[in-house]
């Protein structure tokens, strides 16, 4: 084999790994659509219809909004916009699966220490088919240009050592999970007028931004959804820590762990789920045995969750760090949300959780019928988490 | 950091992997079973998608690190009564020796299905389809979206080296698809590999 020179260090041998592959999976971009060819985004952001002729102010048709539980990307700033075609509505019937009308565009773009650095792009340009695009600001912060497919690696710094990379077009598809879960961040819990005044890194809603309010009143959803104005979405939770921490679960973590993921068979749930009866996330975290099990744990003591031991607790590992083996969420984020480990660590030690536990063991231990059925998960599979 | 010239097999690990690719071609496989269920043209299909799946193992090298090597008469050779399962789980590593500063960078286990450098320390997997320890419960999907993604089953951890998925995802989907076919068609065995390890100075 041939030698290959790399810096010391895991992360570039494991960048290197991972870097070969993709910019091998998705190769050159297709060609425009007109010829029978699959569509592909613009070469410039301002081609996208992001702004007015002058290229830097936002048309008025693209809409902000802000999720009520915001992604966590090493820091960012971002901000966010929605176009819908003139008169469409977003079929919502199924009301965690909403189906957007084609020609719905997306915008998020992301600012470290007052730079833009990228913006992406979803566009619904046929029917069951979203294109993806990452757009690298210039230096002059003048314009940005659809970055390769592959995506470009160590862009800007947003942590001594720790530099961001724009996702190649491979990985914004392992969260958005073509087919499945285009959209993130852009649902009825995210677009809430119930906010959640703890969420970890939340933001206000700006006048004029859309919420689930707007969309109702506008009649921007079918069906109308007029529930939504005297009874907002909102996690039902025991009390307000667990409420913040399963929203921030769901949107971190959530987007892969759902019954609907490519990788549901690993039977852990964190998608917050309208139309669920019961709370998945905690009925397939709380005191369940992953195969992931922290390195430091006595034998049989690390769970998913372990109510009252955060350090025995699986999922706080490994969103506490940031190495190939373990980290979590494995993409998008090169530095520790400090915040947010702190509320999980405080909700997971705290006394509502164990009660959690609590309830659930004296469940089992009364139905042997439903730990049956917990134990399988909700979608009949065996729980398997790594 | 420095840049430090990160040799993809030491000398001691040539021997064994070049004789462990020389014994390649000797390998005995598993025998597929039949399809009991299906028509005769989609059993036959069936088939020689497996048979497909068992080439396709035996030239790219799959036994080289995902069947553990042991010590012949002649030297290391591949201990079939283990094909495909991976790191053995009654061999308990200790933990990986540190290495001197200079141009050495990893190391590999006498199997060749444990493996230590800079990412930490990984484990073969069990390729046989047993549910709890190995490809039991994976789909095609997941399999496919593995090789073609480098994160494990599409979309967890990465696949850590020396796993050459930069290689095997020039496959085409119909070669992946035969190659899970065919360890789809293996007998399931239980062997539970370790969990990767992340380098000391990460572990929290």
């Amino acid at each position: 084999m041939t030698p290959i020179v790399v810096r010391a260090g895991f992360a570039a041998v494991v960048a290197l790994w991972a870097s070969a592959v993709t910019l091998r999976s998705f190769g050159a971009p297709h060609g425009p659509g007109e010829d029978g060819t699959a569509p592909v985004a613009p070469r410039l952001l301002s081609e996208t219809g992001l702004f007015l002729a002058d290229g830097t102010t936002i048309d008025p048709k693209n809409r902000a909004y802000v999720p009520q539980y915001p992604l966590w990307s090493d820091g960012a700033k971002k901000r966010r916009w929605i176009r819908l075609p003139e008169g469409s509505t977003i079929d919502t019937t199924n009301v965690d699966r909403w189906e957007f009308p084609i020609g719905t565009r997306f915008w998020k773009e992301f600012a470290f220490d007052g730079r833009r650095v990228e913006t992406r792009f979803l566009w619904k340009a046929q029917q069951g088919r979203w294109v993806f695009a990452s757009y690298a600001w210039n230096d002059a912060q003048t314009e940005a240009v659809r970055a390769p497919d592959a995506g470009v690696a160590n862009v800007a710094e947003v942590a001594p050592g720790k530099r961001h990379s724009i996702p190649g077009v491979a990985d914004c598809r392992s969260c958005h999970d073509s087919g499945r879960t285009e959209i993130l961040g852009f649902d009825a819990l995210q677009l809430s007028s119930d906010r959640d005044p703890n969420a970890i890194h939340g933001e206000p809603i700006e006048p004029g931004m859309v919420t689930v309010r707007t969309l109702v009143e506008e009649r921007r959803v079918a069906p109308a959804r007029t529930a939504w104005l005297t009874a907002p979405p909102r996690i039902q939770a025991p009390d307000p820590l667990t409420r913040t921490a399963l929203g921030y679960l769901s949107t971190n973590c959530g987007s892969c762990h759902n019954p609907s993921s490519s990788i549901a068979s690993l039977g852990l749930f964190l998608k917050h789920q309208a139309s669920a009866e019961c709370n998945a996330a905690l009925a397939t975290s709380v005191c369940r045995t992953g195969h992931w099990v922290v390195p430091t744990a006595p034998d049989g003591e690390s769970k998913i969750i372990n109510p009252g031991h955060p350090e025995l607790s699986a999922l706080v590992v490994r969103v506490r760090s940031r190495r190939p083996a373990s980290q979590m969420p494995p993409i998008g984020s090169v530095v520790v949300d400090r915040e947010a480990v702190d509320v999980l660590t405080a909700w997971i030690g705290g006394r509502a959780i164990m009660s959690e536990c609590e309830r659930d063991r004296s469940a089992t231990s009364a139905s042997p019928s439903r730990a049956s059925t917990r134990s399988s998960g909700s979608t009949g599979t065996s729980l398997v988490v790594r | 950091m420095k840049n430090i010239r990160f040799a993809t097999v030491s000398l001691a690990y040539s021997a064994i992997a070049l004789s462990a690719i020389a014994l390649t071609g000797m390998i005995a496989v598993a025998a597929v079973p039949a399809a009991s269920n299906q028509s005769a043209p989609a059993a036959a299909a069936s088939t020689a998608k497996v048979e497909r799946g068992k080439y396709l193992v035996n030239i790219m090298g799959c036994h080289d690190c995902h069947t553990p090597l042991k010590m012949g008469a002649n030297g290391p050779e591949f201990d079939m009564s283990r094909a495909l399962t991976g790191h053995p789980q009654d061999l308990k590593m200790p933990p990986a020796p540190a290495l001197p500063a200079g141009p050495w960078a990893w190391m590999g286990a006498i199997t060749n299905t444990a493996f230590n450098g800079p990412w930490g320390t990984s484990f073969t997997m069990n390729l046989t389809p047993d549910k709890e320890t190995g490809l039991g419960d994976w789909t095609e999907e997941q399999f496919i979206a593995t090789m073609r993604t480098g994160k494990h089953q599409g979309k967890g951890r990465p696949v850590l080296p020396p796993m050459p998925f930069f290689n095997l995802g020039h496959l085409t989907d119909g070669d992946i698809s035969s190659l899970f076919a065919y360890l789809r068609s293996l007998p399931p065995t239980h062997n539970r590999i370790p969990q990767p390890i992340d380098p000391p100075e990460a572990r929290q």
